[in-house]
């Protein structure tokens, strides 16, 4: 287990390493001098001092060194400074942002499971009812519908029409801290997001189930006369389970683009909008170290996938 | 292909594409899928014939009006027809989405025929790269490839195909890999095949089902992440019109607030497009699928 373990963090490392050589590649292939932006457009400058700050900036070097140099500076927590922000350092710029996100991440995730897997066992359960076609319907809906018009039809509804939800921002400005307040701001775009999550989980809760339900071993149970209610619940519920687990570790990535939306539509100050206005300034060391750190999160997080999995169901034998 | 096997020979057995097209026109998901997308790709490609607006026609007299007899879906706040924008943004959107899925599809089959055909190393080597491709969440990827390519239509399209090719790749692998032990390949390759044989004799009609029910999926997918990458003011720049541009207007909070018709038929548009392909795409693959008969 202990060398599984280790075998897929290595893994997991070079995924990284190699990601962050991808990244590297790509933004030094923008068209354009990267040493421009780092000088003012309205102030003239001399070529000498051009190829100065060129020399300083180690662009004159070629593309290798200059990738094991911001490899070195970056492994010391040097990811270099933001262009856009007044040279802010990056990584505490970053790192701050990691809360926000976790936070609406995290509760939607909770509101998508719970809410997915039960209404996935009722729609398998009750399977070609009125309630289940309805809510097939409605996961086709969620599933086909993008998160940022998700994001303005909920803001439209529930912020315009009815007042009821603030339009935005995480925390009242001028107000002290309380976690009302928060959970005031975090309720309705959680919601938001956890929808296409949510309608994705109940479609696979409701396969999985009805799969489940075929197998000898739940007709065993319920020709010993167990309760339909714990046939569900204690035999069939819990092995439909294993295949959705796989799948919110793998679509993760899917909750993370989600989330961009919908912090740039709610102005939620989380690493998606951060992103997104490093983008449209061409900001490079932000995208740079904000994707770096979204794709570390999403490889943790399927490693701890397979780690769950392999705990959780004993046919899986981790081969040492 | 359709018009061929939709003829039926009296006394021979209905083949396999004739028996597929059964299951897909039986199935009724399908059917709403084609019954929503058939008129709304009719409408979008011949609207210049019976709308009277342009999609960049300005009408001074209707400056933000509410749908009216005049203007059907209202008009913005430079008086521009959103029926026109709609339609036109529609156009937009599905050649968007149609070429780069050719694009991507064109990638991904010979990525994956090359994994399958070009021996361990360019295996690993392109396998690897997929994974690579595969861990970053897609959304992502599209943003720092759109920093790159900038806004517009062709960059728009590159930045979607390069970024949907991995998962076919993956699946085109795996149906070759089962086919090249397959003892009609084995035979074509002894009696000295080259890979272009191989590859487009064999190879290619014994994948056309994955590939054709992908490339539907895909468009789905692709209408999806060009309106994204338009919302977020990165993919088709105004003035031209886009499903995803004109959504992104509704992130002023006055046109979100007061003017709810320009932003919310396009997100219908999109929805109702995206649904209707992915029944489509769904009924493809269980159509194709032979074990479907049984159930």
């Amino acid at each position: 287990m202990l060398i599984y373990l280790l075998r897929r963090a290595g893994v997991g490392l070079l995924m990284l390493l190699a990601l962050s050589v991808l990244v590297f590649l790509l933004l030094r292939l923008t068209p354009g001098d990267p040493v421009s932006a780092y000088i003012n457009p309205s102030a003239p400058i001399s070529p000498e001092a051009l190829a100065e700050l060129r020399t300083r900036l180690g662009l004159d070097q070629p593309l290798p060194v200059q990738y094991l140099a911001w490899l070195r500076a970056a492994l010391t927590g040097d990811f270099g400074y933001s262009i856009q922000r007044g040279g802010a350092a990056v990584l505490p710029l970053v790192i701050e942002r990691i809360g926000p996100t976790a936070l609406l991440m995290g509760c939607a995730l909770v509101i998508a499971v719970v809410v997915g897997i039960a209404t996935g066992i009722v729609s398998a359960v009750r399977r070609n009812s009125g309630l289940d076609v309805a809510l097939s319907v409605i996961a086709s809906l969620g599933v086909s519908s993008p998160a940022f018009l998700t994001a303005l039809l909920g803001l439209y509804f529930f912020s315009v029409l009815l007042h009821i939800a603030p339009s935005g921002g995480m925390l009242t400005p001028g107000v002290p801290f309380s976690f009302g307040d928060l959970f005031a701001h975090l309720i309705l775009p959680a919601c938001l997001l956890s929808i296409g999550y949510l309608a994705l989980i109940m479609r696979y809760m409701r396969a999985s189930l009805l799969e489940v339900l075929n197998q000898d071993y739940v007709r065993t149970a319920r020709a010993k006369g167990v309760k339909e209610f714990w046939v569900i619940v204690k035999h069939a519920t819990r092995n439909a389970l294993l295949p959705v687990i796989t799948l919110i570790g793998s679509t993760i990535g899917v909750a993370i683009g989600g989330a961009i939306f919908l912090e740039s539509v709610f102005n939620w100050p989380g690493m998606g909008l951060l992103l997104v206005n490093a983008v449209n300034s061409r900001d490079y060391p932000v995208i740079m170290c904000a994707t770096l750190i979204i794709g570390a999160c999403v490889i943790a997080v399927n490693l701890l996938t397979d780690l769950a999995y392999a705990a959780i169901d004993p046919r899986i034998q981790v081969a040492s | 292909m359709t018009v061929v096997s939709m003829q039926t020979i009296a006394g021979k057995p209905a083949g396999p594409m004739r028996r597929a097209l059964g299951r897909f026109f039986s199935n009724r998901a399908a059917l709403v899928g084609l019954v929503i997308f058939v008129p709304m790709l009719l409408a979008v490609v011949t609207y210049p014939l019976w709308w009277p607006y342009g999609p960049n026609a300005i009408d001074l007299t209707a400056l933000n009006k509410g749908p009216s007899a005049k203007h059907w879906f209202g008009s913005d706040g430079v008086g521009r027809d959103v029926l026109a924008r709609l339609l036109q943004g529609g156009r937009t959107s599905l050649m968007v989405a149609v070429v780069s899925v050719a694009i991507s599809t064109v990638i991904g089959f010979v990525v994956g025929a090359f994994a399958a055909f070009g021996g361990r190393f360019v295996d690993g080597i392109s396998m690897r790269l997929v994974d690579l491709a595969m861990t970053l969440p897609p959304v992502i990827f599209l943003l720092v490839l759109a920093s790159i390519a900038g806004t517009g239509i062709a960059p728009t399209i590159l930045v979607i195909a390069l970024l949907s090719w991995p998962v076919l790749s993956r699946m085109v692998r795996a149906r070759l890999l089962e086919l090249r032990e397959r003892d009609f390949v084995v035979a074509a390759r002894g009696m000295g095949a080259g890979v272009g044989h191989l590859l487009f004799r064999h190879g290619l009609p014994n994948s056309i089902d994955i590939i054709v029910v992908y490339a539907t999926l895909q468009i789905a997918n692709a209408v999806l992440l060009e309106a994204g990458l338009s919302f977020l003011g990165l993919g088709i720049a105004p003035p031209e019109a886009s499903w995803g541009n004109m959504l992104n207007s509704a992130r002023s909070a006055a046109v979100l607030e007061h003017f709810p018709w320009q932003w919310m038929f396009p997100g219908a548009a999109l929805v109702l497009t995206v649904l209707a392909i992915n029944f489509i795409g769904d009924g493809l693959r269980d159509a194709f699928d032979p074990r479907s008969d049984l159930n």
